[in-house]
């Protein structure tokens, strides 16, 4: 028996190993463990006040602290009976569009994009191709000053609260990050060209996609839940059909179906669900890279957030465009006993909050279901599917083969609950 | 002579830290010119063997593994950064500490016998000798960078250590609990994130942690008696940077006095 130890697996975002072992030369074992630490969110967020949990939960996560703000306002606004003005969804919808930004560009070029082009990281790749890494973060940064003028920074943003936001962001502010939105606009054309070039690895599954879905935009702030067997639900149901479990080799929850069956969350199953409800720019795009939708191989992540970048720059244009703040930035609220959810499509995938409150506004319940714990039961299960393709390489190439298709999803292991190590034991 | 090396390495935290040295686009190209990124997990795949020059630690200690680690951490960093407010003070997973872990990990998962966690979560300094912090929930980038420009040219950092009310103050931000009767804690919080809450019109929050030379008893003597709800000055103090020794006292003598929470 041979027993194989690789070093930490990098450029994801939290802590985390992933172990296959061999016997007599087929597959006897995939396990992604994760070894973050539990910070235990849900527990500390009972009795807090209503108003605390956005800036809390935010916390979970240092790529996508929008997403979790956006999921626990619109959670609390619905168990506190609040609603929203029109301004305060559009502002944000464009909060949201910069944390898409800023985070596929991240993913696209400085954590997924090296394997696809033979680099340990964008750092290397930088010194092969300079223009490709500057204009790559250049591209982030649109995305960072953009949640910067609305939010205060770009890490745990300051300014949204249940019922809007602290303050109306300055119009000028606002109005100075067209141009470059602009530019980051047609940066990202050049990004789905860039990405449509690329060779993926060969390799699909038959995936149920599960995302957000809206009649009337590509949905990522709200929407119901739609499933590619067609079971569509409502946020509220959102626990009758996704389940989630506590499994040993692991500090996150993994998630199924009622069915007991994996699914997929994240820019494929928004694409390939969502594809009609793109605006002309992005359908354009999609068109024009030539792709065929549905899209079943999990390396081409990367390509359906290209694409969402061109949706996002675009609708983010718009939306700085037509941002006129009047009126009182945040909506009453009269404090009252109640239980609401919440979901909305952190770029990684579906994020769920449900909470009760008590009459005095505090936190009574929390449950978080974030995208990466939903996806861990799949990825585990792409992992059985994919390693024998790739476990008679030499090992350094099949190690980064299974690292490559971890990474593809773009797992947040700090907000499943970070370092993944693979190892794979021959016998 | 050779480039310093540089490691970044992750405890128990959310990312938003060594995420905001990703955020630095417009000089990360020029930083690695002129340091050599020896292991960054988060941004590359290559591990130069140690030892380091400069060891930069996000996060806080939370498991029995991370406390052997963090020893380890230690000795191959010759000068080494606590980046954070998780790696300063605990951070919000801190709060574990004024409850008991079982309770929560029965509140979030089905099988806390799985788990392998410590009773407290604790920051760098309780573990090791930190040679210098950076705090901030997350830190300002701005300041990473003036660190490592330091150490390059071999000079102290400029780090002040005033509190966000006297930045208000010289920007002329309007007072929010002046004005509007909303408990801020920008007399006691550390300055560094610019006056971020306050000019969006709401209280800071005390996620740069305590200002070191701040009059903390007064302010939270003056804020129980304006809260909107019962038990605002413990809970505003007991968030990022509730395990401060600073806040820690203050909001233990709070309670103390009224049971307030």
């Amino acid at each position: 028996m041979k027993n194989i130890e690789v070093p930490a697996l990098a450029r994801v975002e939290g802590e985390g190993a992933l172990y296959i072992r061999l016997k007599d030369g087929s597959i006897a074992e995939v396990e992604l463990n994760i070894y973050e630490p539990p910070r235990f969110f849900e527990g500390f967020l009972q009795d807090r006040y209503f108003q605390e949990v956005p800036d809390i939960t935010a916390r979970i996560c240092g790529i996508c602290p929008v997403a979790y703000q956006m999921s626990s306002v619109q959670a609390l606004e619905s168990a506190l009976g609040v609603q929203i003005s029109a301004q305060t969804r559009a502002l944000r919808r464009l909060l949201y569009c910069a944390e898409y930004i800023e985070s596929h560009a991240l993913h696209i070029y400085l954590l997924q994009g090296p394997d696809l082009l033979g680099h340990e990281s964008a750092l290397t790749l930088a010194e092969v191709a300079p223009d490709v890494v500057k204009n790559a973060l250049r591209l982030k940064k649109v995305g960072n000053d953009l949640l910067k003028a609305i939010g205060g920074r770009s890490v745990h943003p300051v300014n949204t609260c249940v019922g809007g936001f602290y303050r109306w962001p300055d119009l000028k502010n606002i109005q100075d990050q067209i141009p470059g939105l602009e530019w980051a606009l047609q940066a990202s054309l050049d990004t789905v060209r860039f990405a449509s070039g690329l060779k993926y690895p060969d390799f699909e599954m038959d995936y149920e996609f599960v995302a957000l879905t809206r009649p009337d935009e590509y949905a990522i702030y709200d929407g119901d839940i739609l499933s590619s067997t067609g079971n569509r639900i409502t946020t509220n149901e959102f626990e009758n059909s996704y389940i989630e479990t506590h499994v040993r080799h692991s500090n996150a929850l993994h998630s199924h179906t009622s069915a007991n069956e994996t699914y997929f969350v994240g820019p494929l199953a928004r694409l390939n669900l969502n594809y009609e409800m793109l605006r002309p720019v992005a359908r354009k795009a999609v068109e024009e890279s030539g792709l065929q939708l549905p899209l079943k191989n999990p390396f081409k992540n990367l390509l359906a957030r290209a694409i969402e970048l061109v949706e996002v720059c675009d609708a983010a244009i718009e939306l700085a465009k037509s941002y006129s703040p009047e009126g009182p930035s945040f909506a009453p609220i009269t404090v009252k006993e109640g239980q609401g959810a919440g979901a909305s499509e952190a770029p990684r995938g579906l994020l769920y909050h449900r909470y009760i409150v008590d009459e005095q506004g505090m936190i009574r319940f929390a449950k978080i279901t974030p995208p990466t714990a939903q996806n861990f039961a799949q990825m585990e299960a792409d992992l059985w599917k994919y390693a024998p393709s790739v476990i008679n390489l030499p090992h350094e190439e099949a190690t980064l083969a299974c690292e490559h298709l971890v990474r593809s999803y773009d797992p947040c292991i700090s907000c499943a609950t970070h370092f993944l190590k693979l190892n794979i034991d021959r016998d | 002579m050779s480039k310093p090396t540089v490691a970044v390495y992750k405890f128990s935290s959310c990312d938003g830290c060594q995420l905001s040295i990703l955020n630095l686009e417009d000089e990360l190209l020029d930083l690695v010119g002129a340091v050599e990124i020896a292991y960054f997990l988060e941004a590359r795949r290559r591990e130069l063997p140690g030892p380091y020059d400069i060891g930069i630690v996000e996060g806080s200690v939370t498991t029995p593994h991370e406390a052997e680690r963090i020893q380890e951490v230690r000795k191959q960093c010759r000068f080494l950064i606590a980046l954070g407010t998780c790696a300063t003070a605990g951070g919000i997973q801190a709060l574990r500490n004024f409850t008991k872990v079982d309770d929560l990990a029965l509140k979030v998962y089905a099988h806390p016998e799985y788990l392998h966690t410590l009773e407290q979560c604790t920051p760098i300094s309780e573990h090791v000798k930190v040679d210098l912090e950076i705090w901030g929930c997350p830190v300002n980038k701005y300041q990473v960078l003036e660190v490592v420009a330091a150490l390059l040219h071999n000079r102290k950092p400029n780090l002040p250590t005033h509190s966000v009310c006297l930045d208000c103050k010289r920007k002329g931000t309007i007072c929010v609990e002046v004005s509007q009767g909303t408990l801020c804690l920008g007399p006691i919080t550390r300055t560094g994130c610019g006056v971020l809450c306050p000019s969006n019109g709401r209280g800071c929050y005390g996620c740069f942690g305590p200002a070191p030379s701040a009059e903390y008893a007064t302010l939270a003597n003056f804020y129980v008696k304006m809260e909107h709800f019962p038990g605002e000055t413990v809970r505003l103090m007991r968030n990022f940077a509730g395990y401060a020794p600073k806040f820690r006292e203050t909001v233990d003598a709070i309670l103390k006095q009224g049971g307030l929470e």
